[in-house]
């Protein structure tokens, strides 16, 4: 697996092979406080880089999690529909929310390295 | 916008590791590291301490033959409380919608200062009702804002028990909304026997200069632990108790807002508060909605705002307040809904992003209160 990559809407992307595995940043998740509900895409649903992918709720607020890149849902995390406190838990390992066929033309160039990442989190607060 | 204000209490939150928000003008604890959803269930089943000095507190003595004009800013029994006494009630405007819901004590006897009145207002305009209270009030006394004192409250089954054992004495015979003077360490304290979490707690009102204090002696008893804004805007809902500004505001009414109870049976005889006639009338023939409690059909959660729609997709109504209701176990919403629809199991649609949520309309509370009453 490679790397995990991060965006500024705070995703992160993780790829192996053609898979490309998606969650939020524990930054995020500490942002968002208890994760209470989970909404994932329909597995099989095309996904434009960008594009709403899924809404991850706390009390607090409800959060779009956009796709890193483009591609078919191929998997979703089938544990957070019961838990969905796994966000919390482990936002960038077993809370993770989508699997991406990603498309054979999908960049990830765009995205942050975790160092890059950490850096702007920094920036934003 | 101006800076936030801070609280006695600023510096505790921090040294536990608050999440903060700018709350009705304060920097406020939203939730500690142990997060929201554990605080609610802590302070259902132990004791819960919340930082509320955020709110207004203003006391008003009042010569014994002006009882009767304390009460006609309200729409309660204000002045045949008796010495102890308090009441929820609401500040009614001219045309039925409420300026603020307060409580409002008849000061226990015994502090020396004469007979009068505590009144506690909310965080969020706390400045414009007060002085609408001041003048209001001007010819009955001088209001005085209490802004040299702080408010905690401990709430939950062990609240009891912890605050008997830290001020040594007995609350067996103070019962749900009675108040009395207590002291800690010298230090008179207010004590009341109410809450916003629907279980049985105190509010505490105290000198600011020992309000840390009070915190952490309260804070070092095993069952007790600091709770936040979110848990408490959560318990509120589960007890089915509105909040100013999102569920009640100065455009419903109480009868609307389903406070009938509060609006007492003498002052709708004497229709003397403000906003009488609307609020008579509407008692009389029904008002054209409702508040109610909703039970989203689904895990996703209802957020203010979110339109509420009949089968047919017509509008009929909007959601005013949703989360997630940690001891109820589910998602939970109050909202208005058109005339027709406020009997419970009456099912309406509440949009949510691209979709239509079935929601059931269903009784208040969603979580039994727990009040100590006699």
């Amino acid at each position: 697996m490679s790397e995990k990559q991060y965006t500024k809407q705070h995703e992160w992307l993780s790829v192996d092979g053609d898979v490309g595995t998606v969650g939020i940043s524990e930054h995020a998740q500490d942002q968002l406080g208890d994760v209470v509900y989970v909404e994932l895409p329909a597995v099989g649903k095309t996904l434009e880089a960008n594009a709403e992918m899924a809404v991850v709720e706390s009390n607090k607020a409800a959060s779009d999690v956009y796709a890193p890149v483009a591609g078919e849902v191929i998997e979703v995390n089938p544990q957070l529909e019961e838990r969905p406190e796994l966000i919390n838990e482990s936002a960038e390992d077993k809370g993770w929310l989508v699997k991406l066929r990603l498309n054979a033309d999908a960049s990830a160039d765009s995205l942050m390295s975790a160092a890059d990442y950490q850096n702007f989190v920094k920036n934003e607060s | 916008m101006s800076n936030p204000k801070q609280t006695p209490l600023y510096g505790l939150h921090q040294e536990l590791g608050a999440k903060e928000t700018v709350f009705g003008g304060y920097l406020m604890p939203v939730s500690y590291p142990n997060g929201s959803l554990q605080e609610h269930r802590h302070t259902r089943t132990r004791a819960g301490l919340f930082d509320i000095s955020h709110m207004g507190q203003a006391r008003i003595r009042v010569a014994p033959d002006a009882f009767e004009k304390v009460a006609a800013p309200f729409t309660g029994d204000i002045d045949t409380l008796a010495p102890g006494e308090m009441v929820y009630s609401l500040m009614t405007n001219d045309t039925g919608g409420i300026h603020d819901d307060v409580i409002v004590a008849r000061l226990p006897e015994g502090d020396g200062g004469g007979d009068g009145f505590h009144i506690t207002v909310n965080a969020g305009g706390k400045e414009a009702n007060l002085a609408y209270l001041a003048g209001a009030l001007k010819s009955v006394g001088a209001l005085q804002e209490q802004d040299d004192k702080a408010l905690l409250a401990l709430q939950g089954p062990r609240a009891v028990h912890v605050l008997e054992k830290e001020l040594g004495c007995s609350f067996a015979d103070l019962f749900f909304m009675q108040c009395r003077w207590i002291a800690w360490k010298d230090i008179t304290c207010l004590v009341a026997r109410c809450g916003y979490t629907g279980e049985d707690g105190f509010e505490i009102s105290i000198p600011a200069a020992h309000a840390e204090a009070f915190a952490r002696a309260l804070l070092a008893h095993e069952e007790v632990e600091a709770i936040g804004l979110g848990a408490r805007d959560s318990l509120r809902m589960e007890a089915g108790l509105s909040l100013y500004g999102q569920d009640i505001t100065a455009t419903t009414t109480p009868i609307e807002a389903g406070l009938a109870f509060f609006v007492s049976k003498r002052r709708r005889e004497r229709k003397d508060f403000p906003g009488s006639d609307t609020i008579i009338e509407q008692l009389k023939t029904r008002p054209n909605r409702r508040l109610v409690g909703l039970l989203p059909q689904d895990k996703a959660l209802l957020r203010p705002h979110a339109e509420l729609l009949d089968k047919s997709g017509a509008v009929i109504g909007e959601v005013t307040s949703g989360g997630f209701g940690a001891s109820f176990g589910g998602a939970i919403a109050l909202g208005y809904v058109a005339r027709g629809f406020e009997s419970p199991e009456s099912e309406v649609f509440a949009k949510v992003r691209s979709r239509e949520i079935t929601a059931r309309v269903t009784r208040l509370p969603f979580v039994k209160h727990n009040y100590y009453r006699k």
